[in-house]
């Protein structure tokens, strides 16, 4: 077994979990691997992160590692992860969410978590499209593209998840993709060590519900479109950073040392209890 | 020698119902609340906002809507905190996802629900009772729950420390409910030394990790429960799980997982239902009240004896699950059960249906956002 596949191997937990429920050619699985490899290159022991994910095929992503897990309702994953990391700062708490979830569902949680700067980091695995439910359209569907609820083509934007989340007031924003699997072990490991709220949009292909309906000959053809249609952040002008040709720009949009919430909160008490005494 | 007698930090206090329940609920140890402002039950969250940062680890948030609110609590509660928040009817409605979530995974934590006129945003400042059957109901799929009730400012602390305690004991989510008059009379009340009161908390697992089943049954039905960062690495689900955690739709897994849950209040009914009785030996006519509505009828029933009426009042302080056996007692010796509630009959339904046609059953209704006076009830024990 290759050194990196008995890593991953270490963390999953083995007793009832498999098969998972991912779709061959799905990206959520590099995501995880990532995941893996992020917290295991930091030293974190596992019984300080806590997995907190959503409803949907992302959702499921939590019961198969080793953490501590809470899958929680659909859309308000960060609401836990908020009483978590309020109730024990010491813990790493990690959110996993899909697009629908993140950012329909959830889009209130999301940009208030980011206000708030609560220090949790928030994976939004983007497949685009409600996949679990059997592929509707999401508020990141492309705009023109094809699901099972806009069958001639949606009429409404995608969200910009990094703009948004920018806008909102998140301190780390990141956009990854599940093709650039180093990038994503960065971008996560940094977002993880980020002292307030981390955002990292990551880019995963869903051949089954939404390759299919959009042109994609197979899976390999979307991991191929990622690597062509995906330009790097840096090399992109200032102030908006937006490439003309409309490639998604990939990497780390912002990252600003600021507090956390908690932080901020402990730091308070503390001052009041020792005016008190 | 001289016996160092050690002082009684009993305290005095002239509150508001609202105010009791925060001191209530800080009696019992609760030291997180994420909450949500909403009349008439704000007051709660103010006094936790005040309280809480002053307290070792207390933590205060005010999240961004009653979601969100529910969510935290349990995340704080899985996270081993003892915890809370507060709303009204439309909040509580918001909540009502949570709460089946809490039901399934098994967080203790306490809800409080102060009744408004409703349905939709209705009557914010004039009381109610109609979230009787919400309570009880409210979230989706079949579950037990504990639902109390408190009619004055005293039992608003002393409920509010019982909810926290069946909370903790049970593993369940515990609700509340006061209507807008309790929680916005003030009175004078008395807050007992933190050591005279019984407080209970959850059992943790000792067994080593390895062993750790974190929802298998036991003797009580009610199973361990180790905190998020404690060294078990458990998962927790609103899926159907198994005894592990992990998702099942096994049949056999999910018949014990969900008989489990039934279990663990249904066998301990005798703990959990509460009541109050007062001149019920003889009576006839029988009040059942809960709720600031109790009040008006311990009045009304005090005025009836003056008359010569043989009347008595049952006062409900758990309102599911539902007291039966008390008021079956009274289906016995009673001709006349009255049943005054600021709905259109939502207990009354269930006063009929353990009274099964043994005794007349007269309902007295208000849903225009008044209390219902004494000598309403009054006239219908007479």
């Amino acid at each position: 077994m290759a050194d990196v596949t008995q890593l991953i191997h270490d963390y999953l937990r083995h007793n009832k979990k498999f098969p998972h429920v991912f779709c061959a050619g799905c990206g959520h699985g590099i995501v995880l691997g990532s995941l893996i490899r992020s917290v295991h290159a930091l030293g974190l022991p596992k019984d300080d992160v806590v997995l907190v994910a959503g409803i949907g095929c992302s959702g499921r992503m939590a019961v198969y590692v080793d953490f501590n897990t809470v899958h929680t309702t659909h859309g308000r994953a960060l609401t836990f992860a908020t009483g978590i990391k309020m109730a024990n700062p010491k813990l790493k708490v990690i959110c996993v969410m899909g697009d629908g979830d993140a950012l329909s569902i959830g889009g209130n949680h999301l940009i208030h978590a980011a206000r708030r700067n609560i220090g949790v980091t928030a994976l939004i695995l983007n497949n685009q499209i409600y996949g679990m439910t059997g592929g509707q359209c999401s508020s990141a569907t492309p705009q023109g593209d094809i699901s099972m609820t806009t069958p001639f083509g949606s009429l409404e934007k995608a969200f910009d998840i990094a703009d948004m989340c920018k806008a909102a007031g998140a301190s780390y924003v990141a956009r990854g993709t599940s093709f650039h699997a180093i990038q994503l072990d960065r971008l996560i490991s940094s977002a993880i060590m980020h002292p307030g709220f981390s955002v990292v949009e990551v880019f995963s292909p869903c051949p089954t519900q939404y390759g299919r309906k959009n042109k994609f000959r197979n899976a390999v053809d979307m991991y191929k479109w990622l690597k062509s249609n995906t330009v790097k952040v840096e090399t992109l002008k200032e102030p908006d950073r937006k490439p003309e040709d409309g490639r998604i720009p990939i990497g780390v949009f912002r990252d600003v040392e600021e507090p956390g919430l908690e932080e901020r909160y402990f730091e308070l008490q503390r001052k009041l209890m020792g005016q008190n005494r | 020698m001289a016996v160092q007698r050690k002082k009684r930090k009993r305290r005095e206090l002239f509150a508001l119902g609202n105010e009791a329940v925060a001191e209530g609920a800080l009696l019992a140890g609760c030291s997180f609340y994420a909450g949500y402002p909403i009349t008439p039950s704000t007051e709660i969250m103010e006094v936790m906002a005040n309280r809480l940062p002053l307290i070792e680890d207390g933590v205060f948030i005010q999240m961004e809507d009653e979601i969100a609110s529910m969510g935290a609590t349990i995340g704080a509660s899985l996270a081993g905190r003892k915890a809370m928040t507060a709303t009204s009817g439309p909040g509580f409605a918001l909540m009502q996802e949570h709460i089946g979530y809490a039901c399934m995974v098994e967080a203790p934590l306490v809800v409080v629900n102060v009744m408004r006129g409703g349905p939709s945003t209705g009557l914010p400042t004039s009381p109610a009772q109609a979230d009787v059957q919400m309570a009880r109901w409210g979230t989706h799929g079949d579950h037990p729950i504990i639902v109390l009730s408190a009619s004055n400012v005293q039992e608003c602390l002393e409920m509010t420390v019982t909810a926290f305690n069946f909370a903790e004991k049970y593993r369940t989510p515990v609700i509340l409910l006061l209507d807008e008059v309790t929680a916005h009379t003030r009175e004078k009340i008395s807050v007992p030394d933190p050591d005279e009161v019984e407080i209970l908390s959850r059992v943790e697992p000792t067994v080593p990790p390895e062993w750790f089943k974190p929802y298998a049954d036991t003797a009580r039905g009610v199973p361990a429960m180790a905190p998020i960062g404690s060294g078990y690495r458990t998962h927790v689900t609103g899926l159907t799980h198994d005894v592990m955690g992990y998702p099942t739709q096994r049949p056999d897994e999910v018949k014990d997982a969900m008989l489990r849950l039934f279990r663990k209040i249904d066998q301990y009914y005798g703990d959990i239902q509460m009541s109050d009785e007062y001149l019920l030996d003889d009576a006839e006519v029988a009040v059942v009240a809960y709720g600031s509505v109790a009040r008006s009828a311990h009045l009304a029933v005090e005025q009836a004896r003056e008359r010569g009426a043989k009347a008595g009042l049952l006062t409900l302080k758990t309102l599911f699950p539902f007291p039966r056996p008390a008021v079956e007692k009274l289906t016995h010796r009673c001709h006349t059960v009255v049943v005054p509630e600021m709905n259109m009959g939502q207990m009354s339904r269930e006063v009929k249906r353990v009274n099964n046609g043994r005794t007349k059953v007269r309902t007295i209704n208000r849903v225009d956002g008044q209390i219902i006076t004494p000598s309403e009830i009054l006239k219908a024990i007479l």
